[in-house]
């Protein structure tokens, strides 16, 4: 909401969330759907364990942790970019927003090559609880890394106008609420990696 | 009023009050053959009072956005209607098809109307809440296209707001949606998979962006709250409710032969489908909070948070209720379906409509609001119905839970009619709270006709 006014009137030491209000009250409702669905994982894999685990064995977890390393370099890369604007090195910001869409494509990449493979072994969403829930949240995420990129796109777009800089709150504030966004993507995918293809 | 071609609003807002009259009334009727089931049999069978009531339900609402567009979009495009002729023509087109409709309904039986409306060229008659004749449906198609070519030309030629966006997108998908009206596959699963994309994907989609419009319009004008922080507001809103109504449409795939994962997908997603509603409300109460302006028309202001609390309740609470499969499995199509859906219409899509009405009604007869005796007047209609509601909606989900009981869970379940006998106290009880309901809207139309001294001019 009124972020501007209340950063004037809060001291600078105070920690206030980055980005606006509205941006956050959305990535809660976003965690709490991703939520829900980790825990209707749960207790479905407490009624099939033996199916859930032998099913587990076939995802591709080369893959997944290759994903995680990509999201995450992408994640640091747009930390780069949100420290470059707050240093007023204005025309830093779009390298590096542009790297993080390079590693988010990445992800987008090698995704596809694994929904590809499942896909082309006639694995479907009837075709078993554990795949159900497999392609479900997965996807449900990889429309979130979409959505991501599309946020990057947009910010590296304003960044290459250098509109980012410490004395434009109103473009810092979008800058952040981007930011906020991806890392949100990254967060539940550091959980859905383990979840759905190591833990056992 | 600050354009003049904003008065083709009027009539739309004074049928849609008169149909309203008309739903209640068939309400009435219908729920008093709920306990006596041969009253006036065999002139009015239940299931044509059914029809009468939900098809007069439907058409006000419609009516009813229709004028608020008229209302709105002129005002927040700084520009007179593309069109005011067309308008006019368009209300007169509607008003008679749907009179006609419902005469229709009332004259002949339901077979006779579809041989002679031409149901056999394509059938698209006999499903629930389409009901409608296929000449009535093309009806609906061409004023809709007419009203949105109106609407978006205004839009086009003038300023363009995140509320008019926000409106036109709503509007533009309720007629996109209506088309799978016209689409009757002979599969039953198919059939009833696309009959959901016009009925769900109405209130639990593009509907709720309609309804988020209205409500940000009105709390512009009555709190004065920057334009920039209502409209994040609506944007977060409407997000939200795409993002859980649209996969939520999955609640209504549980059990019509779908594959099993919608019990999954339609749970989820239709469990956080409150979470916009609650968000409406928090963002009501949050702009009258800090309203900048103390607006002479309480009475628009009370409707709009009214809509807040009641939509949430109805819409989110009661909705949440019966939307997790396992629940559903046993309360499917009972009486808590009723109970819900009596409170998120009203508490939703009727509200919204009275707050606009309230607040653009005195505006179109030359005052900022209504004297201070017509605002109480108004006030009292507005508790009467909503509490009317409330007990409706706790009756109907009392015999609802008596239901399931006694029909379903139960060792030695009884039978359907057996059932119904059961819990017609609770019947008898939602017909006379039906009754208080009645009383408030006669109230509410009263209101309109109370003297007094007038507000300053608008």
């Amino acid at each position: 909401m009124d972020t501007q006014a209340l950063a004037i009137e809060s001291p600078a030491s105070e920690r206030r969330l980055p980005g606006d209000l509205a941006i956050w009250f959305f990535i809660c409702a976003e965690l709490l759907a991703f939520c829900v669905f980790f825990a209707a994982y749960a207790f479905t894999r407490a009624k099939h364990v033996e199916l859930f685990n032998a099913e587990q064995l076939a995802l591709d977890r080369n893959a997944g942790a290759l994903n995680t390393i990509l999201l995450l370099t992408a994640s640091y890369f747009v930390v780069r970019a949100v420290q470059a604007a707050e240093a007023g090195l204005r025309d830093k910001v779009a390298p590096w927003l542009a790297a993080g869409f390079l590693c988010g494509s990445g992800f987008v990449a090698v995704k596809l090559v694994e929904y590809a493979d499942k896909l082309g072994a006639g694995i479907t969403l009837s075709t078993s609880p554990f795949y159900m829930f497999y392609l479900s949240l997965t996807f449900f995420h990889f429309m979130h890394v979409l959505l991501g990129l599309v946020i990057l796109a947009v910010l590296w777009f304003q960044a290459r106008r250098g509109n980012y800089g410490p004395d434009n709150g109103t473009a810092m504030n979008n800058l952040h609420s981007g930011a906020s966004y991806w890392h949100m993507v990254d967060l539940v995918w550091i959980i859905l990696f383990p979840l759905v293809y190591v833990l056992r | 009023m600050q354009y003049k071609s904003q008065a083709v609003a009027t009539p739309y807002f004074i049928a849609a009050i008169g149909l309203f009259v008309g739903q209640i009334i068939f309400g009435l009727i219908m729920g008093l053959q709920y306990v006596i089931g041969d009253f006036l049999f065999p002139m009015i069978p239940f299931n044509v009072a059914r029809m009468v009531h939900t098809n007069l339900l439907i058409v006000w609402l419609l009516f009813g956005f229709m004028g608020a567009a008229y209302y709105m979009i002129p005002e927040e495009s700084e520009t007179e209607l593309f069109s005011p002729k067309l308008a006019l023509a368009m209300f007169w087109i509607f008003l008679v098809a749907g009179a006609l409709t419902i005469v229709g309904y009332l004259a002949v039986p339901y077979a006779t109307l579809a041989e002679l409306t031409g149901n056999d060229l394509l059938e698209t008659m006999g499903r629930e809440f389409l009901e409608q004749p296929l000449i009535t449906k093309v009806g609906i198609v061409i004023v809709a296209l007419a009203f949105l070519f109106n609407i978006s030309m205004t839009v086009l030629k003038g300023r363009k707001t995140s509320i008019s966006l926000v409106m036109l997108l709503g509007l533009w998908g309720l007629a996109v949606f209506f088309l799978f009206s016209f689409y009757n596959p002979t599969n039953l699963v198919l059939d009833k998979f696309f009959w959901w994309w016009t009925v769900h994907l109405w209130v639990e989609g593009v509907w709720e962006l309609i309804l988020g419009a209205m409500l940000a319009f009105v709390l512009i004008k009555v709190t004065g709250v920057d334009r920039e922080v209502i409209e994040k507001w609506l944007y977060v809103i409407i997000t939200l409710t795409l993002v859980t109504g649209i996969i939520g449409t999955g609640h209504h795939y549980f059990w019509i032969g779908t594959p099993e994962y919608w019990q999954w997908w339609g749970s989820v997603f239709s469990a956080l489908e409150p979470i916009p509603f609650f968000a409406m409300t928090v963002f009501a109460f949050n702009m009258v909070n800090r309203r900048r302006r103390e607006h002479p028309n309480k009475a628009a202001t009370l409707w709009a948070l009214g809509t807040g609390v009641m939509a949430f309740l109805g819409a989110g609470v009661w909705g949440f209720l019966h939307t997790l499969a396992p629940v559903n499995y046993y309360t499917h199509g009972t009486q808590i379906t009723a109970a819900h859906g009596h409170m998120a219409f009203y508490g939703a899509y009727v509200m919204v409509n009275l707050t606009m009405i309230s607040y653009a009604m005195p505006i179109l007869r030359g005052r900022a609001a209504n004297s201070n005796k017509s605002q109480v007047l108004e006030m009292w209609s507005f508790w009467l119905m909503t509490i009317s509601i409330v007990f409706i909606t706790l009756f109907l989900t009392a015999a609802g839970i008596l239901q399931v009981w006694l029909q379903r869970v139960s060792e030695t379940p009884l039978s359907f009619m057996a059932t119904q006998d059961k819990i017609s106290l609770f019947y008898w009880m939602r017909e006379w709270t039906g009754v208080v309901f009645l009383i408030g809207l006669i109230l509410y139309i009263a209101s309109f006709f109370v003297k007094g001294e007038d507000k300053a001019a608008a």
